[in-house]
């Protein structure tokens, strides 16, 4: 009796003890996680983001990746005027023609903006901005910029300096230096995403392209039309598809790769394969070394000996893989059923035909399925891979932000990329539930 | 029964068969080894043309790159221990990165998850909705949302942390969400006859069950994290891959820098990786007890 009662006291005590750990733990680790969080707090200075951060940019941004811009200039030497979708070559109106909003009568240019607003070019190098509320605003070149508002009453959307004047407007921009006045109009959408316009199919609806009668007399309408999509200079799809082709190259040289080299040294680093302890030890450090050195440090040192591209990337995760793959290859070989090699070396099997008929048909599910959750992931690294080291989509995208202009460039790069890497998934989770479907027959 | 009693001509025609099958197997299966071979070998053509300098051109050059750096480290090996020092900060700052992306992209996935799993969900018609969410975020890759924010919100940690924790939400959020479809609804029924709220639900009925698988998988998602960090430095976005560009932009003359970073980054991998896997060793044993 004494001694259950005893036992009963002393398990009540241990309960106890249980709960004040317990709740010792729910209220330390929260605190814990908090006082971390403070120190970041100052550590990574979250107050001084305000000041950094460039609100204007973050709006070009967004405004970019759902509209584009058409430029109306006027270079202020010469007189002349060009229209232009984002100011790029390609997107010229050419010499005489102009969009219907746009007016041109000897020197002086009407462009109409959206809600009442317009802009006037004028002869003597004068522009006026006719705002509908606040009336109209004349700028003049003589010869530094002069603006016929007082300077104290000038409202925060105008910035003005003697170089340099900028409006801008819920319904447009204009801004005037020395050297040219332009104005720019917003549209929404992205500009001459399937022609440009000097391609004969520029505004043409698709029924009329795969029905209508022959543009091009030189071409068939898809086969011209499909020429000028893919070459187009603005967007050159050909090259970004290319450049999604280098990406996913590189992943599936890497995985592949890796694993080819992974799979023999992985019986290597087995203990149930190779009982040599100093081999396996080896065999394993140099798995644990080429995991740590890590694909950023591989990227850098083998773009000095091959300099930048697909082959430099697929390598560099060649490199890392085989170490992650090594490891769980050798684990998966531990786990091995040894009852199906002996049934395979009682019928008088060599090694080699014990490894493949014994051991091989056993992994093949476990390591296939590896393969592709690595062949997926590696999509994402190489994007990253080709950003430092210059080659596929990676390269396109750190190319297109770091010219801070065309976001929506960037966004199209942003949207291939997610769309890649969820095809990726998609292929690899249906070539997996294959296999495994497969491996359990 | 019917195999035994009809004769000898059936068990030839099921042998027959048997080897026509085996045969096409091996048809198929060498067919597509064969497809295989050919992929590899005019991928690697391909990747070798476009790439700037071919593979059989380099690969005598392979070592003399690390052994300048080598070199340079050892003439000047007096210094390493000050180098080592002075990069220290920069490692804390990657390691910080890490750390607080791993610690909200968690604590977003926890949510992301618990809100997508069926059964556990607090609004089930969004379900779809939140999973889509979070297909989105794993598929982008971090260097994407870090180069943007880097221009929206200037240089520096933040942005790589909210890149980093982003995707970590998705890839943490898909994990967990497996982890609670295996979760025993039971307790979330007590506590719903108790009129608990969702939250306590969750709190009291799921995270005792969960908690340490979720612990396991975000301590893996913390050494994944670390080489991103180290990664993002390298586009700008401070820590140590930040220095580690600067320096080997620098050319010769400053690589024992570059050692210096490549030793202080091998080291902490490797420790972590150690570290952690000790770790989650314990955590799955807690678990099967």
């Amino acid at each position: 009796m004494t001694d259950a009662s005893l036992s009963m006291i002393d398990r009540q005590d241990a309960a106890q003890a249980l709960f004040r750990r317990k709740r010792l733990i729910s209220v330390a680790v929260p605190a814990v996680i908090l006082l971390y969080l403070t120190y970041i707090f100052f550590a990574f200075d979250v107050m001084g983001l305000a000041e950094r951060a460039r609100l204007d940019n973050a709006m070009t941004l967004i405004r970019d990746t759902y509209s584009y811009k058409t430029h109306v200039t006027r270079a202020n030497r010469s007189g002349e005027v060009t229209i232009a979708k984002e100011g790029e070559r390609p997107a010229t109106w050419p010499e005489g023609q102009s969009p219907d909003w746009v007016a041109i009568d000897g020197e002086t240019v009407t462009v109409d903006l959206p809600k009442g607003h317009s802009v006037l070019f004028l002869p003597d190098q004068t522009a006026v901005y006719r705002h509908p509320e606040f009336g109209d605003i004349t700028a003049k070149l003589d010869p530094s910029v002069t603006i016929d508002i007082a300077e104290d009453r000038l409202p925060e959307w105008i910035s003005y300096s003697r170089t340099r004047l900028d409006i801008r407007t819920e319904a447009g921009r204009l801004t005037m230096t020395r050297a040219k006045t332009e104005v720019f109009r917003y549209f929404f959408g992205w500009e001459l995403f399937w022609f440009t316009l000097d391609s004969p199919y520029h505004g043409t609806p698709v029924w009329s392209l795969l029905l209508g009668p022959q543009i091009d007399p030189d071409r068939s309408n898809i086969a011209g039309a499909w020429q000028d999509f893919w070459a187009n200079p603005l967007w050159h799809h050909g090259k970004v598809a290319w450049a999604i082709g280098e990406t996913i190259l590189m992943a599936f040289l890497g995985t592949m790769g890796a694993a080819l080299v992974a799979l023999p040294l992985a019986f290597l680093a087995a203990r149930n394969f190779t009982p040599v302890v100093v081999v396996r030890q080896l065999v394993r450090r140099v798995f644990d070394f080429v995991r740590g050195v890590d694909a950023l440090i591989f990227t850098i040192l083998l773009s000095r000996a091959f300099g930048p591209g697909p082959l430099t990337g697929a390598l560099a995760i060649l490199l890392t893989d085989t170490g992650s793959l090594g490891k769980l290859f050798s684990e998966a070989l531990e786990n091995v059923d040894q009852k199906q090699i002996e049934g395979v070396s009682s019928t008088g099997a060599k090694p080699l035909q014990r490894y493949r008929f014994g051991v091989i048909p056993q992994i093949t599910p476990v390591l296939l399925s590896q393969i592709l959750y690595f062949l997926e992931s590696n999509t994402r690294s190489a994007t990253i891979i080709g950003a430092i080291t210059g080659g596929g989509i990676g390269l396109m995208l750190t190319q297109a932000i770091i010219t801070q202009k065309d976001w929506e460039e960037v966004t199209y790069y942003i949207v291939l990329i997610v769309l890649m890497v969820i095809f990726m998934d998609w292929v690899s989770g249906i070539l997996r539930r294959r296999l495994i479907k497969g491996g359990g027959h | 029964m019917t195999d035994l009693t009809q004769g000898a001509a059936p068990l030839a025609a099921t042998q027959d068969s048997y080897m026509a099958m085996v045969r096409q197997k091996r048809l198929y299966s060498g067919i597509a080894i064969l497809v295989f071979v050919v992929l590899l070998v005019s991928g690697f053509r391909v990747a070798n043309d476009r790439n700037a300098g071919g593979f059989f051109d380099g690969i005598h050059r392979i070592f003399d790159f690390p052994a300048d750096v080598v070199g340079e480290a050892w003439d000047k090996r007096a210094d390493m221990a000050g180098l080592l020092w002075k990069y220290l900060p920069d490692l804390i700052e990657t390691l910080n990165i890490a750390a607080v992306a791993t610690l909200t992209g968690a604590a977003l996935g926890l949510v992301l998850s618990l809100l997508s799993t069926r059964g556990m969900a607090r609004w089930p018609v969004l379900i779809p909705v939140f999973r889509r969410i979070m297909d989105v975020t794993r598929a982008l890759p971090e260097i994407v949302v870090a180069l943007v924010l880097i221009y929206m919100l200037g240089g520096g940690p933040i942005p790589a942390m909210i890149a980093i924790a982003l995707h970590t939400a998705g890839a943490l959020g898909k994990l967990y969400s497996e982890v609670n479809e295996n979760a025993d609804l039971k307790p979330v029924d007590g506590l719903t006859s108790v009129g608990a709220t969702w939250s306590q639900k969750m709190l009291l009925g799921v995270m005792p069950q969960v908690a340490p698988n979720y612990l396991s998988y975000g301590l893996l998602r913390f050494e994944v994290n670390i080489r991103a960090s180290a990664i993002l430095g390298f586009v700008g976005a401070g820590g140590i891959g930040y220095e580690l560009r600067n320096s080997m932009a620098w050319g010769p003359g400053r690589f024992d820098e570059a050692a210096a970073i490549f030793i202080l980054l091998f080291v902490t991998i490797v420790a972590v990786d150690q570290l952690s896997s000790s770790l989650r060793n314990r955590l799955s044993e807690g678990a099967n007890q």
